[in-house]
């Protein structure tokens, strides 16, 4: 374990590492709403942690919390081992990029940079090239005189980063940084972030709603759900091993199949539909219980013969095809009416696939493409 | 789209005759030559000339134009404090009741008004003067600077104070540095708007006013009770030159404000 902890960044796997913040027990209410219910959370220096979940989840909550524009109404955050509860949001060594940006519109992109540092305790003589420094780092060195609202989207967003990377904050929050730009812009964009982060070596939190950029960018990520976190735990980890219904079903696209799973040995067996055989798949389950077997679509093979190897495998019908140029996901619908999703890479060119809709199909996993979930 | 029709031109015409048909009359009759203010004897510029000889009309107006910029100011200023509390300070006690109070002198009878100060300035034993009629200027002309500028501050985002929050300012400071550059043409307009109705209004500064600080409109009212002369019409006409540079300089920066808002909110959006 030592070994390999030194080639991946992991600290929160290192019991002597200590956080850089600390959510204890945190809860808070507007009037009769708990918008966050009793959260307990380590982010360590050097993270980029992603809070994901659906809006109205408490995730903006949280982050404002870490800017000093909400307070908690119990339970105790600390920075650097420094209680946060009365240190103003101007005194915090915490910087924000907001969603809609909030440039300043009567300042220029120069200006807006500057205009940390000129509250900081830097010496006047040294902003230039701190803000130089920052319009380089995001490639605005042009647009420095520009106002605003005299450049593009993609720009806006360099300068609102830029602005909240200047004063070197301990911290950097991002609310839905990557909100406003288009598809193609964000994962360029994304990649930049994680670039910048590595090179300025700040504690990144993004709060964002698209698990996808979560995954991409994020050390770990913290999905939440109506004020709880339901789980922490790498972008691989939450992929592949959710510990719950709702993070399978909220990170990607997954076959849901609720049954009941008897133990036999290290594996489960779970019947779950009349007719079908069970469903064996490796778990840490030791007792039999009501379960929902959860599996990725591209871990379900297709094919036209019955399929020797696999231990699961189950007959159907193609009922729909989703095409998406690189990939296509076949809805296969078993004879009892229930639909299992198998998805596969486009290798051959759309007029030569293999199978189309009404094709009886076969699908199989192994034992270990799944996951048994209690929760 | 635009598109001439006869009904258009003519119900244009006849509206906009019917409210400055009387004012173009008085301004023609200010170059009258003749004292007869009804009868045209020529054009002549000799009664501006008396007016600047005048010295209780001038009196008169070096009064308005103080009361006028120190109630527009102290208005502006406290305007702006109310418009702020009131759309920023969110859900606090009596936020109804205040903001019912701050809006209710728009619809007050000004009669009303001008009573209750007279009595209120007797009351605290008050001598009646510039200071009075400034204190009763600023009580009517604050809720239209509220209006003007809460309305700018609704439209305003507030990530952008945070922003400044977040940046190191004190709460002073952002809104020094960041809200009022930003709300700054509002604040301007309200001004204005505030110098302008101090300017011209008659009946409240009539209760507030004493021997030796009457306004402009006051002597105009006073003087043509015994005759319209045409040294009122000249004044007149310079009042009405004033107010219209006014009213249209607010409004250009009302209107050059919201194009600003827009373009910011589509700068935002895309």
């Amino acid at each position: 374990m030592a070994s390999s902890a030194d080639k991946v960044f992991a600290p929160w796997e290192d019991a002597y590492e200590q956080p850089l913040i600390r959510f204890k027990n945190v809860t808070k209410r507007f009037g009769d709403f708990t918008a966050i219910d009793d959260i307990t959370l380590d982010i360590y220096t050097r993270e980029f942690f992603a809070l994901l979940g659906p809006s109205g989840c408490g995730k903006t909550t949280l982050m404002r919390m870490l800017a000093g524009f909400e307070k908690p109404t119990t339970g105790s955050t600390t920075l650097d081992n420094k209680d946060l509860a009365n240190v103003p949001a101007n005194r915090r060594p915490v910087n924000m990029m907001f969603q809609s940006y909030a440039l300043f519109p009567h300042l220029s992109v120069y200006d807006n940079i500057a205009f940390g540092l000129k509250r900081s305790k830097m010496p006047k003589g040294e902003i230039p090239d701190r803000v130089e420094e920052m319009l380089r780092l995001t490639r605005l060195q042009k647009f420095a005189k520009r106002k605003p609202h005299q450049i593009s989207g993609g720009q806006r967003q360099r300068v609102a980063l830029a602005r909240s990377l200047a004063k070197a904050p301990k911290l950097l929050l991002l609310d839905e940084p990557l909100g406003a730009l288009d598809k193609k812009l964000r994962q360029d964009t994304q990649f930049e972030l994680m670039d910048i982060q590595e090179k300025t070596g700040t504690t990144f939190v993004i709060v964002t709603h698209d698990q996808e950029e979560a995954m991409t960018v994020a050390s770990r990520v913290a999905v939440m759900d109506a004020g709880v976190i339901v789980q922490v735990a790498t972008p691989g980890a939450i992929y592949e091993t959710p510990n719950s219904v709702y993070v399978a079903d909220f990170i990607g696209d997954v076959n849901l199949m609720p049954g009941y799973a008897k133990i036999s040995g290290s594996r489960a067996v779970i019947t779950w539909a009349e007719g079908q055989p069970p469903i064996y798949s490796k778990t840490d389950l030791t007792a039999g219980t009501k379960c929902t077997f959860a599996i990725r679509p591209e871990k379900v093979s297709i094919s036209e013969e019955e399929p020797g190897e696999d231990v699961n495998k189950v007959q159907g019908k193609v009922l729909d095809i989703a095409y998406l140029g690189n990939l296509s996901t076949y809805h296969v619908e078993l004879p009892d009416g229930k639909v299992i999703k198998a998805q596969v890479a486009n290798e051959r060119r759309i007029a030569n696939r293999r199978f189309t809709w009404e094709d009886p199909v076969w699908l199989s996993w192994t034992d270990t493409a799944g996951v048994v979930l209690t929760k | 789209m635009r598109r001439f029709s006869w009904f258009n031109a003519t119900s244009l015409t006849l509206g906009f005759a019917f409210l400055y048909l009387p004012m173009i009359i008085l301004v023609i009759y200010s170059f009258n030559e003749s004292r007869l203010v009804t009868v045209w004897a020529g054009f002549s510029t000799k009664w501006y000339g008396e007016l600047a000889q005048n010295d209780a009309f001038l009196d008169a107006a070096w009064v308005t134009i103080q009361v006028a910029f120190w109630s527009s100011t102290i208005a502006t200023v406290l305007g702006t404090m109310a418009a702020y509390v009131l759309v920023r300070g969110g859900r606090f006690f009596g936020r109804t009741l205040f903001s019912g109070m701050v809006y209710a002198p728009l619809v007050m009878p000004e009669v009303i008004t001008g009573l209750s100060l007279l009595l209120f300035f007797i009351a605290v034993n008050l001598d009646r003067g510039i200071v009075t009629i400034v204190l009763a200027h600023t009580t009517f002309s604050m809720c239209y600077v509220s209006v003007v500028v809460s309305s700018r501050l609704v439209s305003f985002d507030k990530s952008l104070e945070e922003a400044a929050l977040d940046l190191g300012c004190s709460p002073f400071d952002a809104f020094r540095s960041v809200t009022l550059p930003i709300i700054a043409p509002s604040v301007i307009a309200g001004w204005l708007l505030a110098f302008t109705l101090s300017l011209d209004d008659l009946v409240i500064a009539s209760f507030a006013s004493g021997p030796s600080s009457t306004t402009l409109p006051i002597k105009i009212f006073s003087a043509v009770r015994l005759g319209v002369t045409p040294e009122i019409n000249a004044l007149s006409t310079i009042m009405i030159g004033l107010v219209t540079v006014g009213v249209v300089t607010a409004s250009l920066v009302i209107k050059r404000n919201v194009a600003r808002a827009e373009a910011e909110a589509r700068a935002a959006a895309g």
